[in-house]
């Protein structure tokens, strides 16, 4: 591999370098680069082209506040914290990954065992002052309990809004109503999981 | 008696002129961001009545009560006057510009130019170019850099195309032998065939850059554009004071289109069926719209290659166009 194909190996084969016009070097070409770009149309191609745009009105705005854009479910923000759909208790098992893998640092979560003896999440919290929206915590959950929620719209008068688990848990009137939807985005399984799964060779 | 009947339906015409003119010139503003807003697939100002009509009502009431702030190292009476003079020469001009062929009402024979004078073009060509005192006063006059290069630019530029405009409605000066706009538009008497734009194509075309850059409309708005000198000559300026100059701008456009529509495209001469208030109002909003579609079209040119053009590719077009034409005539 050459040089400058080792500097140039993000680029896929098809791409066209143009090396720029030749800078004229006598006055005579000079003078023939003046007329050939004065006579070439070139200006009313490109009236054309916004005179064309403005007969096709194919308009872009989304009018804010009236109209929403929709959001990819693989849209990274404010975390969510969903529950079980059979039994609508919290998803999260406390493991405690999240709050390990989480490079801002920014996940706090205090457990305690309660009198079941089962390990339940008492606080849960993530600061979003520092929270870079990277996604590592809804993907390493291993219960889908953590994910990326879609709104954007995070304006707000305290910092600590949209952060406690009170914020982020789904509330139990919201499942009740059967709102809480499975989630597609990031770190879920994907359609074809199953397919995708092999069979654990039990055989040695 | 006949003296105050003259005074009073002058005075009539003049308040009327300056009163459609400023509203054309405020719903111009609509009408461009609209019109650049479509053609780069937007929608413009939606939300202020129906449509963003009323946008206008909205950018009327915020200039007028906006603060009018002069800053502290400022040349206080120069700064004041700069865009009184902006706005005042742009309306003058329109003194001795014919709008629309003389109709009668209440049996009165109304001409609808305020003077008709023997020198109209030469009139409004030099009372355009004092204009260009507006800018100049007023970015010398604010302590601020962006300003002063704001208005330097506007002196090279005009320096460079007022000898363009001048040279190039020489040719057709030549062939109708008047600088009254009436005896010009009288020229052209008899359909499309009889427009000057065919007869003197070149200087048209160069009238009509010259037009651009007397309107400091884009590709040639070199002096105030953003991107380079914040807001040129008007970076100080706030509320009113800028809004003077604002309508300045349109109401140039405005006159430039009408100059452009009686000199090379037949003026108010009707065509066919079509009456000539009519052929004149179509024209002229042909040119605000041309104005405004180059702006989305085109992108702008350094000042230093306004001054090339200028000098080194127009002037001497328009002395060649000026031979020629004196030759075909002799
Ligand atoms: S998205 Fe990234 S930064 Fe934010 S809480 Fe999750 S792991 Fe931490
Ligand atoms: S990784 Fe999931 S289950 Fe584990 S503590 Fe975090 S949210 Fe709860």
């Amino acid at each position: 591999m050459e040089l400058k194909d080792f500097k140039q190996r993000n680029i896929s084969p098809g791409y066209i370098f143009f090396e720029g016009e030749k800078a004229p070097e006598t006055g005579w070409q000079a003078f023939q680069k003046v007329v050939k770009r004065t006579l070439k149309g070139e200006l009313f191609v490109g009236l054309w082209i916004v005179f064309r745009e403005m007969i096709r009105f194919d308009i872009h705005t989304i009018q804010y506040p009236a109209q929403k854009m929709e959001m990819s479910p693989r849209y990274r923000a404010i975390h969510r914290l969903l529950r079980l759909f059979e039994s609508g208790s919290e998803r999260c098992i406390g493991c405690g990954l999240c709050e390990k893998i989480c490079i801002s640092n920014c996940i706090r979560m205090d457990t305690h065992i309660d009198e079941k003896s089962r390990k339940v999440v008492s606080e849960y919290s993530i600061n979003f002052g520092r929270c870079i929206f990277c996604g590592y915590c809804a993907e390493v959950c291993p219960e889908l309990a953590i994910v990326h929620g879609v709104e954007y719209e995070n304006a707000s008068e305290q910092r600590a809004h949209f952060g406690l688990k009170a914020d982020m848990l789904t509330p139990l009137d919201t499942f009740r109503a059967n709102e809480q939807k499975e989630f597609p985005g990031f770190g879920a399984l994907s359609d074809n999981a199953d397919e995708a799964v092999k069979q654990t060779p039990l055989a040695y | 008696m006949f003296e105050t009947a003259v005074l009073v339906e002058t005075l009539v015409k003049a308040v009327i002129v300056v009163a459609v003119v400023a509203g054309m010139a405020g719903f111009a503003t609509f009408i461009e961001r609209k019109v650049l807003a479509f053609m780069q697939r937007r929608l413009g100002p939606m939300n202020v009545g129906p449509y963003g009509l009323l946008q206008l009502a909205a950018d009327g009431i915020k200039l007028f009560t906006k603060e009018d702030i002069v800053p502290q190292n400022a040349v206080k009476p120069i700064f004041m006057i700069a865009p009184v003079i902006a706005a005042t020469t742009a309306f003058v001009a329109m003194a001795a510009v014919p709008y629309f062929p003389e109709f009668t009402l209440f049996g009165y024979v109304i001409h609808p130019i305020i003077s008709d004078i023997n020198v109209a073009l030469l009139y409004v060509m030099g009372v355009a170019s004092v204009g260009i005192y507006g800018p100049l006063l007023a970015g010398m006059s604010s302590a601020n850099k962006w300003s002063l290069l704001g208005a330097a630019r506007a002196v090279i530029q005009m320096l460079s195309f007022e000898v363009v405009t001048g040279l190039s409605v020489l040719a057709p000066i030549m062939m109708i032998g008047s600088l009254s706009l009436i005896d010009i538009n009288d020229y052209q008497v008899g359909g499309i065939t009889h427009w000057l734009i065919w007869k003197q194509p070149l200087a048209f075309i160069l009238f009509a850059m010259a037009g651009f850059m007397e309107t400091n409309r884009a590709p040639f708005d070199t002096i105030e554009f953003e991107a380079e000198v914040v807001a040129g000559y008007a970076t100080e300026y706030s509320g009113m004071r800028w809004g003077l100059f604002f309508i300045g701008e349109y109401a140039n456009m405005i006159t430039i289109s009408v100059l452009v529509s009686i000199l090379f495209m037949g003026g108010y001469n009707s065509l066919w069926f079509i009456p000539g208030a009519v052929m004149m109002l179509i024209k002229v909003s042909f040119w605000v719209f041309l104005f405004l579609w180059v702006r989305a079209a085109w992108p702008h040119i350094r000042p230093d290659q306004l001054m090339w053009v200028c000098w080194k590719v127009l002037m001497p077009l328009a002395v060649v166009n000026i031979l020629i034409t004196g030759f075909v005539l002799i």
